[in-house]
């Protein structure tokens, strides 16, 4: 902060042309001795004038506070940098000079600086009051509660608020008054800013205290031994560390000592054959003990003992129990708006999941819903999607239009593979659907191999245009990237789309009358096959749209449609089949229950998928056919 | 025809397992014959350990067919009891013989160590590699080889249990059940990868080949004997599935396989019936797995991704569904085949200008391959054996039915 | 008379549509009954009830004596229970032979364990053999279910349902697809079972209902419209309405 200081002050000096400051000649030439022997009580009002001297005063006083400022035998100041020196009153550079350097003390340093902050936040150019504000944010003392409350009033809007929060921050921390602490923890309660619970922490900082009596202090509360964050060994040791119980002995320091003192193949009369039971080591120990050939230690008696005559506390490092009682009902405020938050930006994240899940699981509900068949290469389609938009992002340099260009694309590759494997393998597989599952097995595991000969293991970047970098962030805590916002809105347009096709076209009338009923719609004149083409096309031409999505966030390798599949599989499952709806219900159960699991246990997330899929197992057995299931006696079957 | 409906032994009601057995029976001599511990030494150890894993997955193989070809439940999680066999009997073979070198090194020390100290040196040495000290609870019994022998049995038994009561009570089936087990399988599969679910993590149990209290034992000795143990196995499970299969008990659960609402109808409890299948399929597959870890040496959670339960399927798709050597055929003709082209001595294919290096291509010749048998020879190797073979067994001509799922 | 079979006034309906609608029905023992009405009467989902394929919504279903409710039971427990169904459509196990279908159908502990433990005896194959020449198939009896002709399967079903003894057969629509000759044979065969046990006969050929010259119930919309001999429900202005309005 000094530094920041001095650099600013620093800038100035060198930006104005070198002149003498006849003031500051004058003041310095009056208090040198003072200057020189410094004392905390008296040095206030020469700081005073020598800040009020302009801004070769405010560069002495950095200087000064910095312990950069030497006096010359002559009695003349300089300005210390390295091996340059400067008069600190002329500006003038002083070649070759070796002052003797002064070393003020904490107080008196401390003295400058707020007079160097009042200084600057009342300095008429903006962003110099500003760059002040920030650096006391960072790294602020008494003296600048002080500095600010003394300081004229700022005119800007924008930095008289800033200034009001960083005041009543220091407020927090350092008034001498503890009403005002109180007062100033009240006013701010319900802020969620990181700033704010900075400022509360050290204030509820504890520390644990063993005492035969309640200790005279601002005590956070009394702890009992064994309960679950105070076991009886952190109470030992807690005894221990005060000095009040003799280091208790570890079986390894038994065992060494032990096996320092063997004599003739017994220790302390117990034969050494014997100690491979504890029991018998404790008798060697105790024996070695009597005769003082090893130092005593605690024994479970004396701990007992020493616990039984303790009492153990929390206790605040904050004296004033106002303050910490205040500070804790604000932490308390700022943690449920916390937790309120962090919900609201789980539940972002659990919506883009969620939108990622449904663009990878409706073609997969489409198909099944219409053929009764799940296709184990839809990963791989969504594989082939996001290879298309490398290939495509390889040929054409601009990536907006790379992107544009990719999603058509990838889409007509992968309703082309689609279509091919319809017309090659699952309609002659028709009612055989655990044929046609292991038959797309086969499928899948030659296209992932392809796409590993052709595009090699490593993964292959998919870079999202610039527009789609970065992040939306509406606080410290809620913020969410600007890649999901557009997956999230990618999603909502194909459910419009898909539901314009069911409700509003042929197709989807046609595909609607043969997932109710084939039989039925075939003597309708409609073509089943045709049909189950067409619908095999379009679900993974989306898988195809899906993988450009997923590409843009996750690298692009050979097993990325592996990474999806068994997800997509739950959501289909889940949700119930043959309904747009139940296949977005399933997509935000899963991508909902994912985070959710994942926030309630974030050190492991092997351990919340494990659990998430227990979880489906479960659920299936109340809805077995999903939330959404299929209506009707055709279900039944 | 009729003596079918008189008492007569069931194996010689079904020709195919002598002619099964035989076949077994001659392999393992000959390889025992050309052995390096036994015989001339023709065949390399590293090649009786294949053959050998070979045919635990045969056997593995086998109960898949049940569950699969006869009862109809397309199970992707086979390989989870697979690897569970093998965890299980792994935990006594890591700490047996770590418990063994831990006290050789105490034995070091002036002072005899206690049994605590001793476990925590198991423990420091099995698990120092995930970061931590402790024996884990899931350890309590792997000091003693009965107790894991019989979990070997129990756990995997009762996991299939608690899975099949939950989604057969809930009429789970056709492709639902066949998505269900492959989550079953990766829930387990990512629970063992933590490294805190008590299975070191991704590092797995190691060092299986090497057998407690036989070091004197050389491997080339012990993986004949391994041999034998797994032809043993494979017999004794391919007897006890024929005789499973062939009489009503086998009448019925083909029956639940083509129309389980019939069979209801009839008054069976078809989920009573599916259970003692599921479950016994999946202690077999146990077994296989148990056997097969020692010799391959390692364990790792990777082994029982839901893929390796499907290329079970595939095998066995390939071998002929719906009969029992249908099976061993395909584990050992596909699995040995796989080996050969992935292992690199495959010659390439030269074509102009591109030379096709089977490493890269076999996966690819696989699945297509996979996807023309499914197409042309939905009765795989089998239903060949079957057409110009004397091996008529009992067996499904169709499943038309299974389209009702 | 002590009802074997007493359906009190049940109801279901899918998605709205009501199938079944306040329906009441008794059988007794050793009873032949037709439930005749047009199609999308609840003929099926009455059967399907009683089988418990289906729940109903509202009402209750008791069997036997003392009256035990079929509603907690569950369909291979029912069946256990001593009601029998015959399909529509034949549905017998087309990959077994005609003696593997009867064998299995054959009256016996069907616990999983008690099943693997059964041996085939002389008193069952006799059994066996006794049920197919009494449907005819005693020459087919190795023969796959798969090979038989449509009506032959429909007479192996026939052999099953006896095969299970039960006390009350439900018997949907089991002149379809059968020549004349088979029908009288049928019909002689259903009149014959139903002396010693109920049999109800779903079914909308009236010739073949008249053959089976029994006590009639007529279905419409899901309850009863009717219930009496044939002549006397073929008299009801409401049956003629019903009848004759579609």
């Amino acid at each position: 902060m000094i530094r920041s200081l001095l650099a600013l002050a620093l800038t100035l000096l060198l930006a104005m042309p070198a002149s003498a400051n006849p003031a500051l000649q004058a003041v310095v030439a009056e208090n040198l001795d003072q200057i020189e022997k410094p004392s905390r009580r008296t040095v206030e009002p020469l700081v005073a004038q020598i800040a009020a001297t302009g801004p070769e005063g405010l560069a002495l006083l950095s200087a000064w506070a910095d312990r950069s400022l030497g006096v010359t035998d002559d009695g003349r100041l300089l300005i210390v940098d390295g091996d340059a020196a400067t008069d600190a009153v002329t500006g003038q550079p002083v070649p070759g000079a070796d002052p003797k350097m002064l070393r003020p003390n904490s107080g008196v340093r401390g003295i400058i600086e707020s007079a160097l902050v009042a200084g600057e936040i009342s300095s008429p150019d903006p962003a110099r009051r500003a760059a002040a504000l920030a650096s006391i944010a960072r790294d602020g003392t008494a003296e600048h509660l002080a500095a600010l409350r003394a300081a004229p009033a700022e005119a800007d809007p924008a930095l008289a608020a800033q200034r009001d929060r960083v005041t009543a921050l220091l407020a927090i921390r350092f008034d001498p008054n503890p009403a005002a602490r109180v007062a100033a923890i009240e006013a701010m309660s319900g802020d969620v800013g990181l700033d704010f619970r900075a400022a509360l922490n050290p204030l509820l900082a504890t520390t644990r205290v063993a005492a035969p009596t309640e200790p005279q202090a601002n005590i956070a509360r009394e702890l009992t031994v064994g309960q679950a964050d105070f076991p009886r060994e952190a109470a030992i040791a807690l005894l221990t560390s005060q000095g009040v119980l003799q280091p208790r002995l570890t079986p390894a320091d038994q065992r060494n000592a032990l096996a320092a003192n063997i004599v003739d193949g017994s220790v302390g009369g117990v034969p050494v054959a014997e100690l491979s039971d504890p029991a018998a080591r404790d008798r060697a120990y105790e024996a070695l003990e009597a005769s003082g050939a090893v130092p005593p230690a605690a024994t479970e008696a004396e701990a007992e003992a020493a616990l039984a005559a303790h009492r153990f506390f929390e206790i605040y490092a904050e004296p004033d129990s106002d303050v910490t009682d205040a500070a804790r009902a604000a932490q308390t405020g700022a943690q449920v708006r916390l937790a309120a938050m962090t919900g609201i930006d789980l539940g972002l994240d659990a919506l883009s999941l969620a939108s990622i899940y449904f663009l990878a699981a409706i073609g997969l509900a489409v198909t099944f819903g219409v053929m009764r068949v799940i296709n184990m290469a839809h990963g791989e389609f969504i594989m082939m999607g996001a290879y298309t938009g490398y290939v495509v992002q390889t040929l054409v340099a601009n990536r907006t239009l790379s992107l544009v260009l990719a999603l058509p694309l990838a889409f007509a590759v992968t309703f082309g593979a689609g279509v091919l494997l319809y017309r090659l393998v699952i309609r002659h597989l028709a009612h055989r659907p655990l044929e046609t599952l292991l038959a797309t097995f086969g499928v899948s595991i030659a296209l992932q191999q392809l796409a590993k000969n052709i595009f090699g293991t490593q993964a292959r970047p998919l870079t999202a245009p610039a527009w789609l970098e970065g992040a939306i962030t509406i606080n410290d805590v809620i913020s969410i990237s600007s890649i999901r916002v557009a997956i999230f809105v990618l999603a909502l347009l194909f459910l419009g789309l898909f539901l314009f096709i069911m409700k509003r076209t042929r197709l989807g009338l046609e595909v609607r009358a043969v997932t109710q009923n084939p039989g039925m719609a075939a003597s309708m004149g409609i073509n089943p096959d045709r049909i189950a083409m067409m619908t095999f096309g379009l679900g993974s031409g989306i898988a195809g749209i899906a993988g450009v999505a997923i590409g843009l966030f996750a690298q692009v390798t050979s097993e990325l449609g592996q990474h999806y599949i068994v997800q997509s599989f739950m959501t289909v499952v889940v949700g119930g089949v043959g309904n747009i709806w139940g296949t977005l219900a399933g997509a935000a159960l899963i991508g909902g229950l994912s985070k959710v699991i994942e926030a309630l246990n974030p050190a492991n997330t092997l351990a919340a998928q494990t659990f998430m899929i227990l979880f489906i197992i479960i659920f299936i057995q109340f809805r077995p056919r999903g939330i959404i299931p299929q209506r009707g006696r055709a279900a039944e079957a | 025809m009729t003596e079918k409906l008189t008492r007569q032994p069931f194996i010689l009601r079904n020709p195919s397992i002598l002619v099964v057995l035989a076949v077994l029976a001659v392999f393992t001599v000959a390889v025992t014959l050309l052995s390096q511990a036994y015989g001339s030494g023709t065949v390399p150890t590293s090649t009786v350990k294949v053959l050998g894993k070979t045919l635990c997955l045969a056997l593995a193989a086998v109960a898949m067919d049940l569950v699969w070809g006869y009862l109809g439940i397309l199970s992707l999680g086979q390989m989870a009891f697979f690897a569970l066999g093998g965890y299980l009997i792994g935990q006594w073979l890591m700490y047996a013989r770590t418990e063994g070198i831990v006290a050789a090194s105490l034995a070091q020390n002036p002072i005899p160590p206690t049994t605590a100290e001793l476990q925590e040196g198991v423990a420091n040495q099995i698990f120092g590699v995930v970061g931590s000290s402790d024996l884990p609870l899931v350890w309590s019994f792997a000091h003693s080889l009965p107790i894991q022998l019989l979990l070997v049995l129990a756990v995997p038994g009762l996991l299939a249990l608690v899975f099949g009561w939950l989604a057969f009570r809930s009429r789970v089936n056709g492709v639902y059940l066949s998505i269900l087990t492959q989550a079953m399988t990766l829930a387990l599969a990512l629970w063992l990868f933590q490294n805190d679910s008590g299975f070191r993590g991704n590092n797995g149990l190691s060092g299986l080949q090497n057998i407690p209290g036989l070091d004197a034992v050389d491997q080339a000795t012990l993986s004949v004997w391994f041999l034998w143990a797994s032809a043993l196995a494979l017999g004794l499970a391919y007897v006890l599935a024929a005789w499973l299969v062939s009489g009503k008990f086998g009448s019925v659960v083909r029956a639940i396989r083509d129309d389980e609402t019939r069979v209801r109808f009839l008054g069976y409890p078809v989920e009573g019936f599916k259970l003692v299948v599921f479950t016994l399929a999946a202690m077999i597959t146990a077994v296989a797995g148990a056997l097969y870890y020692p010799q391959a040496g390692i364990i790792n959670p990777a082994e029982l991704m839901p893929i390796a339960s499907i290329y079970l399927a595939v095998w066995v798709a390939i071998g002929g569904r719906g009969r029992l050597y249908g099976a061993i055929i395909g584990a050992v003709f596909v699995s040995l085949l796989s080996s050969w082209f992935t292992g690199g001595r495959a010659p390439g294919i030269h074509l102009p200008g591109y030379t096709v290096n089977w490493v890269d291509w076999w996966q690819v010749a696989l699945g297509l391959g996979f996807v023309l048998v499914t197409l042309f020879a939905p009765k795989g190797i089998a239903g060949v054996v079957d057409r110009i073979g004397p091996l008529r067994a009992p067996s499904p001509e169709r499943h038309a039915k299974e389209a009702k799922a | 008379m002590s009802a074997l079979l007493e359906v009190d006034s049940i109801s279901v309906s899918f998605d709205g549509f009501k199938a079944i609608d306040n329906l009441s029905f008794n059988i007794g023992d050793a009873e032949l009954r037709a439930v005749i009405g047009p199609n999308g009467a609840g003929k099926t989902t009455f059967m399907d009830i009683v089988t418990g394929k289906t729940r109903p919504d509202a009402g209750d279903v008791k069997w036997g004596t003392p009256p035990k409710s079929l509603l907690k039971m569950n369909e291979a427990q029912i069946a256990r229970a001593g009601i029998g169904r015959k399909f529509q459509r034949p549905t017998v196990f087309e990959d077994q032979t005609v003696a593997d279908n009867l064998t299995m159908a054959l009256k016996a502990n069907r616990n999983p364990f008690a099943v693997l433990g059964w041996r085939p005896s002389v008193d069952s194959t006799g059994k066996v053999a006794e049920l197919a020449s009494e449907v005819g198939l005693a020459a087919q009896i190795t023969r796959k279910a798969g090979e038989l002709s449509h009506g032959q399967k429909q007479w192996l079903e026939i052999g099953m349902l006896l095969a299970q003894e039960p006390r009350l057969l439900l018997v949907d629509e089991p002149a379809a697809g059968m020549t004349l000759a088979e029908r009288e044979q049928t019909t002689a065969l259903l009149v014959r079972l139903a002396q010693t046990r109920a049999v109800v006969v779903v079914e909308h050929d009236m010739d073949f209902v008249r053959r089976l010259n029994c006590k009639v119930t007529v279905l419409h919309q899901g309850s009863v419209l009717a219930e009496g001999s044939l002549d006397h429900v073929t008299r009801n202005p409401d049956v003629i309405e019903v009848y004759l309005g579609r």
